[in-house]
């Protein structure tokens, strides 16, 4: 009896060591790339802004990396039957930074009046919104017109970020003198900023949840130079190199180093996905044919080894596979000149040389663009690099003027908002390089689109988005080349520093330091 | 001449660098059929790794004996028809001024001044950045910034030629001045023209190569410089993409100013060989 017992005990304290073992203290030095234009979340949402300050702010949900949402300033919530009313319960005793009470007021404020205001995104879903109430200080309730299936996954840091009211009510937001201090419920609370060196974010010691945050402090540095990003992690100057920080060929010799891990996760609610527009309007890529002929010349898996070291997937068409509501269930276009070849002649093409405008983001995007330009070439296909810099990217594409311009974009977890904007009709507009820039007009797809949108039960959405995927494969109105991953690089006793889907964003809550 | 220049030991290393370097140019097409872009292995091979890659792969796996070949082709076009352009330009200019002397060479010195106060590198670099790089592009700023010392150089020269008695007996045989200036003046300034245009060449790679490096190369024309440009980010893992590249314009470069020393001991009389008795 006494031996069963022991064992009992012994049996006990192994299932239980792992999860006492988090230790508190430490510090983390984490790059940050480039220098953010500014801290408040509810003014800026960039990715430098959204890296740091999505220590300092919060909002009502956190997403993990099935896009499933997890408890944040909201710790339970509803959806009514009729998908119109989502109720969202606070925590309790949550605390501004300057030790004000959190209520259901700041949530209101924010997303009724201060974030409608500036955050361009965000009003697209607050568009469908009736009403924002606080019937009690620690729930809100959010009515909205008609269903928005996408509307659970706005609660995100970046998406809505939730400001005090006690701060900006009544004020210029944009030249409120606290934007240089931000203010928010989150974890860590802003210490100091010296331009060009570091940003300085020290524990919130009142922070809501027992126990959290682990580390004491934290440093965003700022390394101009991507070789000398790399030589800081090396010599241990800096802890964690997040996504994009490093040249990709600089990702395998530094993740050979002892005592160095990486992870591609984190980026789940982005999920960039690379493609390349093509220009629909003339020219060769006017054409279906020619379309498909250059998705099957293309030898993808090949560019996701060897200019992105592995790091990805191949896309296999417009939703990314990590975004809710994905499909495989399409056409697939392996590589195969021989097929692409096939199309060309069917189609008469006639030689005319179609013109490769690279993303100007460095050497990664000239090797694939030379890779693609190699690939089309084999097939038949005459084409050359167009050269550019960053602004005359950014006019070829918004004016355009290409056949063919590498980009790459984020689908925000769902289709209804990072994926149909870019093959609708009506975002068929000059000016602007995020739109439906190919000029795809299907306007068929266009009302499966809009009603997808609307469909209150997500199996009837996941019925329309798989129609409709496998419909827009075949037009290929862009070529899709890859979902992107960008390894974060990290000294391996940090524990658990991805855990959400945008990963070191507000990852650092749950982070810790193994002594 | 000759003579005086296949005496001149380092000259004549210069020419069959030379050459060499011209022949790998011309027959890349026959050794490297599938062109330098094509991906032939796996990438980062180190040289000799692979039979049939002597010099290894780059980072999307490209043959580099390939590149450096291909790559001589563009730097060599471009050296020499900038070379030729920067001629056209600097010639006529400097001929005119020289001959004809008051007005004309004041106006045609200032305007070579406004060029020559320009720093040649930066000019460069923005009229790529204005026009795209292509190698037209490229070929003629090139020559744009390569010229101002020409036109010095054959005003100076026609300055002095065109006081001797040659040209006095010339005048009073009744020729017309631009048929002094086109056959009695000019023919007596080509030597030290063509040892400026050998020393031109070089430096033409040179700024191309700088050029490439910087980003600014003809994106669908590999040239030594562009190589560089891209192994960069790797130098520290793969050494060869860039040492290779970089040897090969030395090489280049040293021979031209070889060739280029050689003509000059050759076409200069009242200098004959260096370090001997005149």
């Amino acid at each position: 009896m006494t031996y069963l017992k022991t064992t009992t005990f012994l049996i006990a304290a192994a299932l239980a060591a792992p999860l006492a073992a988090q230790q508190s203290g430490g510090r983390l030095d984490i790059v940050v790339q480039p220098e953010p234009p500014g801290l408040m979340m509810g003014l800026l949402q960039n990715g430098p802004t959204q890296l740091v300050a999505g220590d300092i702010y919060e909002s009502l949900l956190r997403y993990d990396s099935d896009l499933s949402p997890m408890p944040s300033l909201a710790k339970e919530w509803e959806i009514s039957e009729d998908g119109l009313t989502y109720t969202f319960h606070l925590n309790e005793g949550v605390l501004w930074h300057d030790g004000t009470p959190f209520t259901a007021e700041d949530v209101v404020f924010s997303a009724d009046v201060f974030l409608r205001e500036t955050h361009a995104r965000l009003r697209a879903s607050l568009a469908y919104v009736d009403s924002i109430t606080a019937p009690d200080d620690l729930t809100v309730v959010f009515q909205l017109r008609e269903p928005f299936g996408p509307f659970i996954n706005a609660f995100e840091a970046g998406t809505m970020p939730i400001v005090p009211k006690h701060i900006y009510d009544g004020t210029d937001y944009a030249n409120n003198e606290m934007n240089a201090t931000p203010i928010g419920t989150g974890p860590f609370k802003f210490q100091e900023w010296v331009k060009g060196s570091h940003i300085h974010l020290v524990k919130n010691e009142d922070y809501y949840i027992d126990g959290l945050p682990y580390l004491d402090e934290v440093f965003y540095r700022v390394i101009p130079d991507a070789a000398s990003r790399a030589v800081a992690f090396e010599t241990g100057e800096v802890d964690v190199l997040p996504g994009g920080s490093v040249e990709n060929w600089d990702v395998p010799r530094l993740t050979e180093l002892e005592g160095v891990c990486s992870t591609g996760k984190g980026w789940e609610f982005f999920a960039p996905l690379a493609w390349m527009w093509m220009n629909n309007r003339e020219g060769p890529t006017s054409d279906v044919r020619f379309r498909q002929a250059v998705m099957y010349a293309m030898d993808r898996n090949f560019v996701k080894d060897v200019v992105w070291n592995g790091f990805g997937t191949v896309a296999t068409g417009p939703v990314a596979s990590a975004t809710n509501f994905y499909t495989n269930e399409v056409t697939q276009y392996d590589y195969n000149p021989d097929k692409a070849k096939e199309l060309l002649a069917e189609m008469g093409y006639d030689g005319e040389t179609v013109r490769i405008l690279p993303l100007p983001y460095g050497e990664t995007w000239q090797r694939w663009a030379e890779a693609v330009r190699q690939n089309l070439n084999e097939a038949g296909i005459n084409a050359e690099i167009d050269s550019s810099d960053v602004a005359g990217w950014n006019e070829k594409t918004s004016q355009w003027d290409y056949d063919l311009a590498f980009t790459y974009l984020y689908q925000y977890g769902d289709p209804a908002l990072g994926v149909s904007r870019n093959y609708t009709m009506d975002q068929i507009q000059k000016g602007s390089p995020w739109n439906n820039v190919e000029g795809y007009e299907n306007p068929e797809l266009d009302k499966k689109w809009k009603a997808a949108a609307s469909m209150v039960t997500p199996e009837e959405r996941a019925a329309a988005y798989a129609e409709i995927q496998k419909e827009i494969v075949d037009d290929a109105p862009v070529a899709w080349l890859q979902e992107l991953e960008f390894p974060t690089i990290y000294r391996c006793e940090i524990q658990d520093l991805v855990t959400t889907a945008i990963g070191v964003n507000d990852g650092l809550r749950d982070a810790w330091i193994e002594q | 001449m000759w003579k005086r220049f296949s005496s001149n030991r380092p000259a004549l290393v210069g020419v069959v660098l030379l050459i060499a370097v011209i022949a790998v140019a011309l027959l890349a097409p026959v050794l490297f059929p599938n062109g330098p872009w094509k991906m032939v292995q796996r990438p980062f091979l180190m040289p000799m790794a692979v039979d049939g890659l002597p010099l290894g792969t780059d980072t999307l796996g490209r043959d580099v004996a390939a590149q450096l070949a291909y790559g001589a082709q563009v730097s060599l076009l471009v050296g020499l028809v900038s070379t030729l352009v920067a001629l056209l330009i600097g010639v006529p200019l400097g001929a005119l001024a020289g001959f004809y002397g008051g007005y004309v060479d004041e106006g045609a010195m200032r305007f070579t001044e406004f060029f020559q106060t320009i720093p040649n590198f930066a000019l460069a670099i923005v009229l790529v950045a204005i026009f795209e790089p292509t190698l037209a592009s490229i070929t003629l700023a090139i020559a744009i910034v390569s010229w101002p010392p020409v036109a010095r150089l054959v005003r100076a020269e026609v300055m002095s030629v065109r006081r001797r008695e040659f040209v006095d007996a010339a005048r009073l045989a009744g020729l017309s001045k631009p048929r002094i200036l086109l056959t009695q003046v000019l023919p007596n300034t080509v030597s030290p023209i063509i040892v400026m245009a050998s020393l031109m060449v070089a430096t033409a790679i040179l700024l191309e190569s700088s050029l490439s490096f910087l980003g600014l190369g003809d994106p669908n024309a590999l040239s030594w410089g562009y190589m560089i440009g891209a192994a960069r980010t790797v130098i520290r893992s793969a050494w060869w993409l860039s040492f290779f590249p970089g040897l090969a314009i030395i090489i280049t470069v040293l021979a031209l100013n070889l060739i280029g020393e050689g003509l000059n001991d050759a076409l200069n009389p009242h200098l004959r060989q260096r370090g001997q008795k005149p």
